[in-house]
């Protein structure tokens, strides 16, 4: 499953290579172009150059850290990269580098503890991996500086149509958007696989530069806080409720006639569908509505709870939902089914 | 899934690869304080072919039995590892089918945020730790542990199901595959103290093809970590001369003082103080120099937090020693330890015994 496949991949903001390697073997024989450009953003090109010219995104990279010094006794000491809760650090697996060295991030023993220590977050100042060495040396051997690091974590099929795993934010978009470039659309479609979203939304500006496309469609992975404890208004998304269709967020807000393209392509093909229910947390969508004199961006995600951890869970149905829905939306595109011109009004 | 331990010929012993695929099946199965059934079948099946005979007591307690080669009146020698590890059990089923639960033995609720788990309800289910979601958190928030409370976990099931599947009772563990890190390091769950289990099957290999006249009781204990319970029990059941208990010790890392701890990869720690019989602790200490073992002395000012604890002060009084594996990150789901002091470990209690004879076992009581 190529989902499982790009899940459990690394690829760290800045280091995506393992993930256009997997994305240019899926895709190779479907694209009339690939390209990379400066940034490393992957781009896959085909059609027939009639009717608007779209690019579809999705960001490669996840949340990470990166090796910023040695102890004396071989530990490596880190800086995260991205945004992460310190707290979800505690405890994990992880890869380091090029060749994966594998390691871990421990924490004092509970017994070595004073009841202070124990309320308090472990930060990372006081986190370091492990490799399992016994002197920098020996670790130096293996590492070095700049090196990222990824947590590591498997996917697997869990409870009722769901999987758990890691970095589905946004690898799940990447599959999607693969899995649709492969099928055959009457559009000039460009689907750029874009790097360094989690550090501030880096690669799709530039990728939706030199596209310069008529309209983009960006999907991503969001927040589903449907857990116990917190209320309806807080929930963001609602695992199983379907693709999420953004109106607004700290980077963007969505032209009425993109809310009005996919609500009633999910109502006329029966999708079942839901808003992202809160404002804060910016996307690449909000980067490319801002590139050039302005592209027309839409932007859907597939909930997932307990989002930017290692273990973390989406449903299956809503990833199916989502890919229905960004095909059905590219039909209606195709069909000329929205409205692309600017207007300009004379005054005497 | 439990791999054989290949042994052939038996004089070859153990090689490293045989302890570490061990240590896998052991630290990948389940045995939460309590509920160690599942764990003793995998490490009967290790066993069985080192020893005269398997009994196990009411406790779960599992004691393997090798005969010495003493005529009569053979000196008796328990060693005792625990099997069981700490976990989760559940106690409520929240409106969506998310599960509250309470920690078996000592959790730092901080070291199980964001980590998979296995549940062992009417079926093996897959969940994950959640906890409150950080938009909702402020930064005041996010400055303070999760307390157990927290938490929850979610197994993707309507609620429907989940009652019927996870009732309150059902117990879990982190999942954690074992984990090969440099050198002979490797990280894994529930190493405390299934690296003590691993030591006890080192060293019956050792005495395959060493001459001891003691007889050896190898306990795979219960109960360890809510109490030291079943070593007490075990050790009653045994009655013997001299016991020994092998565990793991904290290893040295930042925030924890030098000498409180030991060093990983410098051979195995060897404990003196009052918990351990004065001429247990001296013998082990001569033997390890006498056959060039690697060893580092811990000192431990009153009791142990071990089964040795348990194991002095059952019937009338047990001589007893510690033997303790270096692990550092205790009571997490990445417990790391060198292989080599395992080996050590268990060459050194073989050579223990097989220098126990009636003398030694007779001046015990004599101060």
């Amino acid at each position: 499953m190529l989902l499982k496949r790009l899940t459990e991949a690394y690829g760290v903001s800045g280091d995506e290579g393992d993930i256009r390697d997997i994305l240019k073997e899926e895709l190779s024989g479907h694209a009339d172009e690939v390209y990379t450009d400066a940034l490393g953003n992957l781009f896959f090109r085909k059609g027939k150059g009639r009717g608007p010219k779209v690019m579809l995104a999705a960001h490669m990279d996840e949340i990470g850290l990166i090796v910023v010094g040695f102890e004396k006794s071989g530990l490596l000491r880190v800086h995260k990269v991205g945004g992460i809760d310190d707290r979800v650090l505690v405890s994990k697996p992880v890869v380091v580098g090029k060749n994966k060295v594998p390691g871990v991030i421990g924490a004092k023993a509970v017994h070595l503890q004073k009841p202070s220590e124990r309320k308090k977050a472990i930060k990372i100042e006081n986190l370091y991996i492990d490799l399992g060495v016994r002197s920098q040396d020996e670790a130096e051997k293996l590492v070095s500086l700049g090196d990222y690091v990824s947590l590591s974590a498997k996917t697997r099929e869990a409870g009722d149509n769901c999987l758990i795993g890691k970095a589905f934010d946004d690898r799940v978009g990447c599959a999607i958007l693969a899995e649709l470039f492969k099928e055959d659309f009457d559009l000039d479609i460009t689907a750029v696989f874009t790097v360094q979203e989690e550090v501030g939304l880096r690669g799709s500006g530039v990728a939706a530069y030199s596209i310069h496309p008529d309209v983009a469609i960006v999907v991503e992975s969001t927040s589903a806080s449907d857990v116990v404890g917190t209320k309806d208004a807080s929930h963001v998304t609602t695992l199983g409720g379907g693709p999420a269709i953004t109106l607004m967020d700290a980077s963007y807000i969505a032209p009425q006639v993109i809310i009005d393209l996919f609500v009633q392509t999910a109502e006329k093909l029966g999708i079942p569908h839901q808003f992202r229910r809160l404002t804060t947390s910016g996307t690449d969508a909000g980067k490319i509505a801002q590139t050039h004199a302005g592209i027309l961006t839409g932007l859907v995600s597939v909930p997932c709870r307990y989002i930017h951890s290692p273990a973390s869970i989406i449903n299956i149905n809503d990833v199916q939902n989502t890919s229905r829905l960004v095909k059905g939306v590219l039909n209606v595109i195709a069909e000329g089914g929205l409205t692309l011109e600017t207007t300009t009004e004379k005054i005497k | 899934m439990w791999n054989k331990v290949q042994v052939s010929p038996k004089n070859w012993g153990l090689s490293d690869l045989d302890i570490k695929r061990f240590l896998k099946d052991i630290c990948e199965a389940p045995g939460v304080s309590g509920y160690e059934h599942h764990v003793a079948k995998v490490i009967k099946a290790a066993f069985c072919q080192f020893c005269d005979e398997v009994r196990q007591d009411r406790l779960g307690n599992v004691v393997f039995y090798k005969k010495g080669t003493g005529e009569s009146n053979r000196p008796r020698i328990l060693l005792a590892a625990h099997m069981d590890e700490i976990g989760l059990m559940v106690t409520k089923v929240e409106e969506g089918g998310f599960l509250r639960f309470t920690a078996v033995g000592g959790i730092d609720p901080r070291t199980i945020v964001g980590q998979e788990v296995i549940l062992y309800g009417k079926e093996t289910l897959a969940g994950v730790i959640g906890a409150k979601p950080p938009h909702l958190t402020d930064d005041e928030e996010r400055g303070k542990g999760h307390k157990i409370e927290d938490l929850h976990i979610d197994v993707g099931l309507p609620e429907d199901q989940v009652r019927k599947l996870a009732a309150p009772g059902t117990l879990a563990v982190i999942r954690r595959e074992l984990i090969e890190l440099a050198g002979n390091s490797i990280a894994a769950k529930a190493l405390d103290d299934r690296a003590g289990i691993a030591v006890l099957l080192t060293c019956l290999d050792e005495l395959e093809r060493l001459q001891h006249s003691a007889d050896v009781y190898a306990v795979a204990t219960v109960q360890e970590e809510v109490g030291v319970r079943g070593a007490a029990v075990a050790t009653y059941g045994v009655v013997p001369d001299i016991g020994i208990a092998v565990d793991v010790t904290h290893g040295e890392m930042p925030g924890v003082p030098e000498h409180d701890v030991s060093y990983i990869g410098k051979g195995p720690a060897l404990t003196l103080g009052p918990n351990i019989h004065p001429k247990v602790g001296k013998e082990l200490v001569r033997l390890a120099k006498e056959y060039r073992i690697p060893y580092q002395i811990e000192v431990t000012p009153g009791v142990t937090g071990t089964d040795a604890r348990a194991i002095q002060v059952t019937r009338g009084g047990i001589a007893t020693g510690l033997v303790s594996i270096p692990l550092r990150y205790m009571h997490t789901s990445v417990e790391l330890l060198d292989l080599d002091d395992i080996k050590q470990a268990g060459r050194l209690l073989a050579h223990f015994i097989a220098a126990v004879d009636h003398e030694f076992v007779e001046g015990l009581p004599c101060y």
